[in-house]
């Protein structure tokens, strides 16, 4: 069966500029490829080149330990910047999961089939508005917010309360860990929704039906069917969430205080490791000073990467037995 | 109390707590959208979009040449950034089920999580430093390698998406294979790519931080890509943090500009993605 | 919305002229008020010539002249010896004189006297609250409310927290061995803001809030100064005749380096500085550099005129003649920056 034509001239050149054409082309892709793992090659080298010159003065351990920020006088430590990034992202998760948690359920649930599109329209929209938007509206309407009637309240009511009471206290000033906070927990919300919500809806709709069968209220049915289920997933979009909130810059520059120390209270002024990067890089002029820089980028890189590896391990895994049980 | 309607109660509980957090997620949302606008409005007028800033104390100036400065770095930033992400989702998808796609896919997660101030620091080393100044490339090769992961792995899920019988039908007709990727594949997938494009620009148009130390800012028009450029997000940042009530109100119309600029965007990309589901093939 | 924008701006590329010659500056926010006027003034004059100007504090200007990523620096604070070992051929020239005030936004008080003791008690923490007996003291007739002080403080590298913490180091032991002076200190209270701006927006936003800022940034948002006690024992106000009295009295070294905080003098106000342009003695760019030259040239003259309406002081004529001679000696690869007669 002569399936292939008898080499002719012409079918020659044919099959030799297909050849070739198949050739670029994979070249091509190969080195887009490559080009994606170049690109991390030259972030992570340039971060640990620059942030040499600090090892030559200190451990690693002694500058993640250190509370003493002082350029000026070369002395370095990140500690005040981890424990402000984790604080106000920690306390962005405690305010945004519950209220995102509940816009998921709301969104699949509850909320009348009409309604269902404007409502994911909504927080669609807020998670296209600029970091640097929220940061204008945070210093203008959150912070007199918060300075004239939020914190006087809680420093009322809770700061008396032993143990938690020191949370609260200290002047109400608008600006510090609380309203970051307050701006990174609406500024995650969106994210935490999106991804609730599509892992909610993986949740088989024979498995829902059984509980309700079975006699349980619509909140049951949540609790007993669709969450546990979702659990993996539901914390993937912590994770994503969490992650989201640590690199924030803009938002929480303007409104943190920009203060490089640890305080208790909520209502202090703190740092950020973006928002410390974000002020001083630009006029660091020692090289021990920019080491410290890249080095504090270092760790918010390390600190963001985790996060958001552990995110997706879990989102796809919570798919997958989606996947097995559906 | 019998249990059933203990249970009915909190049940009604739990269901109102739900429609609070909604409530509570879009109040927010409400008062940022209702603040901008309603202060915005009142300074957007012909000088704003097309004076340059005046120096501190005098009245009137505009923002003309932020505007022009974030269209020019942003088109910049698409010229590197979208060939890049589209070529390696597309790297991905054909040739990704290997050792090598693995680690490629693997390091655009990775690399999808880096906070945009770090990146604003590489390019920073990349190209500001060799180059000896502050320019507009500086700030696009920022935003782009932004827009490259999220991209890549967007791409790579929609080419997946598209049916192999297509494939095959183009191969089995003797189109080379270099072709059926190109001309047959990614043109089924276009449409999703397109989508995934406007996303990325949006996101890359809201951008400060990387703004920062890349592109600076810059007082005149310029339309040179190896200068200093002036952009929205940055003067809203340097609009917002002064003192004074001038600045603060072109702080607000600027933000509302923005927010049209990458709302005009979204509401793109959502349009494409509603016609490309209802008129499917 | 977004298509009408796009057809403003290209409209836009038809209409104004565009600058042949770009220079790029960046630094101190202390002198920005000024320099934004005589850029934009100059420019007005030589429309063929723009300056951009990004004020981006003393600290920044200093490291991006360094790198050589902007033509011309500005800073406040004088380089030190280390920092002008790594930017070698780097000359300070003088522009003009200004104060570091301390502004407050305490309701119901229009006036404030500040000793240097008091003043460091604010910023050390160890005053609290406005009704301190220590403020009040000082400023019988006062009513001082009840009201927690809220320290604002720069968060980035600045000439004005150098002059302001040199003065303080030298009113001040404790100051001194606590805090010390510098660009950028370990400050141990208060909220940070970034640039003069900044500041003076945390002091116009909280109630009960104090911060140093150059005078420009004060009068222009109507905050209140403090007089402060001079080395003499007065209490001045800032004013342009009160920082020229603290120039008059200083003697200048050949590279213009020089402190003139808490000098002496019945008259002088305490917190007084120069301020510095950053250029190098022999400059690359064969169109930038004369620009420069010419720019210097008309700043320490005619710019001089303009510097009282904004607070700020002119420099004397004495200082003026050594910056001429300084500035026939910049160079453009090797040729005189400046013709003979500029």
């Amino acid at each position: 069966m002569a399936l292939e034509a008898p080499a002719s001239p012409q079918s020659t050149r044919h099959h030799a500029g297909v050849n070739r054409g198949d050739r670029a082309w994979n070249g091509l892709l190969l080195g887009l490829g490559l080009a994606v793992l170049a690109l991390a090659a030259v972030i992570i080298g340039m971060l640990l080149h620059a942030s040499q010159p600090l090892w030559k003065a200190m451990s690693p351990w002694q500058f993640l330990k250190s509370t003493d920020w002082d350029p000026a006088n070369d002395s370095f430590g990140a500690l005040p910047f981890i424990y402000g990034t984790l604080v106000t992202s920690g306390l962005a998760l405690l305010l945004a999961v519950p209220v995102g948690l509940g816009l998921s359920i709301f969104l699949t649930e509850l909320a009348p089939k009409q309604l269902r599109p404007f409502v994911a329209f909504g927080v669609e929209l807020l998670a296209g508005i600029p970091s640097v938007v929220y940061g204008l509206w945070g210093l203008f309407t959150l912070a007199p917010l918060l300075r004239e009637h939020v914190q006087p309240f809680l420093a009322k009511v809770l700061g008396p309360i032993p143990g938690i009471g020191a949370l609260f206290r200290g002047a109400p000033l608008g600006l510090g860990f609380l309203s970051a906070g307050v701006i990174l927990a609406i500024m995650i919300l969106p994210t935490i929704c999106a991804v609730t919500t599509e892992v909610v809806k993986t949740v088989p709709l024979p498995l829902r039906e059984a509980s309700l069968a079975l006699g349980a209220t619509r909140w049951e049915m949540v609790r007993l069917s669709v969450l546990p289920y979702s659990k993996a997933g539901i914390l993937g979009a912590v994770l994503l969430g969490l992650g989201r909130a640590l690199g924030e810059t803009m938002a929480v520059t303007m409104v943190i205080g920009n203060n490089p120390e640890i305080h208790a209270s909520l209502f202090a002024a703190g740092y950020s490791l973006p928002s410390v990067i974000a002020n001083e890089f630009a006029e660091a002029t020692d090289a021990s000073h920019t080491a410290a820089l890249a080095s504090l980028a270092l760790v918010l890189f390390a600190i963001t990467f985790l996060m958001n590896a552990g995110a997706r391990v879990l989102v796809r895994r919570s798919k997958h037995t989606a996947g097995a049980h559906g | 109390m019998n249990a059933y309607a203990g249970r009915k109660v909190v049940n009604l509980v739990m269901m109102v707590l739900c429609g609070l957090a909604a409530l509570g997620a879009l109040l927010p949302l409400g008062s940022v959208l209702w603040l901008v606008v309603s202060h915005g409005v009142a300074g957007l007028n012909f000088t704003f979009f097309t004076a340059l800033p005046k120096p501190v104390g005098e009245a009137g100036g505009g923002v003309g040449n932020a505007v022009v400065g974030t269209l020019q770095i942003v088109a910049l930033a698409c010229v590197i950034g979208l060939p890049l992400g589209v070529g390696a989702g597309v790297f991905l998808a054909e040739k990704g089920d290997s050792a090598l796609g693995n680690a490629v896919r693997f390091t655009a997660e990775v690399l999808s999580g880096v906070p945009s101030i770090v990146v604003g620091i590489v390019a920073y080393g990349l190209v500001v430093v060799p180059m000896k100044r502050f320019s507009a490339i500086a700030g696009a090769v920022a935003l782009a390698i932004l827009m490259v992961p999220t991209l890549a792995r967007g791409t790579e899920e929609l080419v997946r998406l598209v049916p192999r019988s297509i494939r095959e039908a183009a191969l089995g007709l003797g189109v080379p294979e270099w072709k059926t990727s190109l001309r047959v594949v990614l043109r089924t997938a276009l449409g999703g790519v397109a989508t995934a494009a406007l996303l990325a620009i949006a996101r890359a148009t809201g951008e400060t931080a990387p703004l920062l130390f890349t592109a600076l800012n810059n007082q005149y028009w310029n339309v040179r890509p190896d200068q200093p450029t002036a952009s929205l997000t940055v003067q809203i940042f340097n609009y917002a943090i002064s003192p004074y009530d001038d600045w603060h109100q072109k702080a607000w119309s600027a933000a509302l500009v923005l927010l049209l600029l990458v709302g005009g965007l979204n509401l793109t990309a959502r349009a494409l993605t509603r016609n490309r589901l209802k008129g499917a093939r | 919305m977004s298509s009408k924008l796009i057809a403003a701006a290209l409209l836009m590329f038809a209409a104004p002229a565009f600058a042949d010659t770009l220079i790029t500056g960046a630094g101190a926010t202390f002198p920005a008020p000024l320099y934004q006027k005589w850029f934009s003034d100059y420019h007005g004059l030589h429309p063929d010539q723009a300056f951009n100007y990004q004020a981006i504090g003393s600290g920044g200007g200093i490291k991006q002249v360094t790198e050589k990523t902007v033509d011309f620096g500005a800073s406040d604070a004088p380089m030190s010896d280390a920092e002008l070992a790594k930017a070698p051929g780097v000359l300070h020239i003088p522009t003009v004189l200004g104060a570091v005030v301390i502004a407050f936004n305490v309701p119901g008080v229009t006036s404030l006297n500040l000793s240097p003791k008091t003043l460091s008690g604010i910023f050390l923490g160890t005053i609290t609250k406005w009704n301190d007996p220590a403020i009040a003291a000082e400023n019988a007739g006062a009513r001082l409310p009840d009201m927690p002080i809220a320290v604002a403080h720069r968060s980035d590298g600045s000439g004005t927290t150098a002059i302001f913490t040199d003065y303080l180091a030298k009113v001040s032991p404790e100051w001194k061995s606590k805090v010390g002076a510098g660009k950028s200190v370990k400050w141990p209270v208060g909220l940070g803001g970034k640039g003069n701006d900044g500041v003076t927006g945390l002091i116009k936003q909280a109630p009960g809030g104090v911060g140093y800022v150059e005078l420009a940034y004060a009068n222009q948002n109507k905050l209140p100064v403090a007089a402060l006690q001079n080395h003499d024992g007065a209490f001045v106000k800032p004013t342009v005749a009160a920082v020229s009295a603290a120039a008059a009295g200083a003697t200048l070294p050949a590279d213009y380096r020089v402190s003139i905080t808490d000098a002496a003098g019945k008259a002088t106000y305490p917190i007084s500085a120069f301020t510095y342009l950053l250029v190098f003695k022999d400059m690359s760019d064969s169109t930038k550099g004369p620009a420069i030259a010419k720019f210097l040239w008309w700043a320490t003259h005619e710019g001089q005129k303009t510097a009282p309406a904004l607070d700020y002081a002119p420099l004397p004529d004495a200082v003026v003649k050594k910056i001429e001679a300084t500035l026939k000696t910049l160079t453009v690869q090797g040729k005189p920056a400046l013709a003979s007669n500029p």
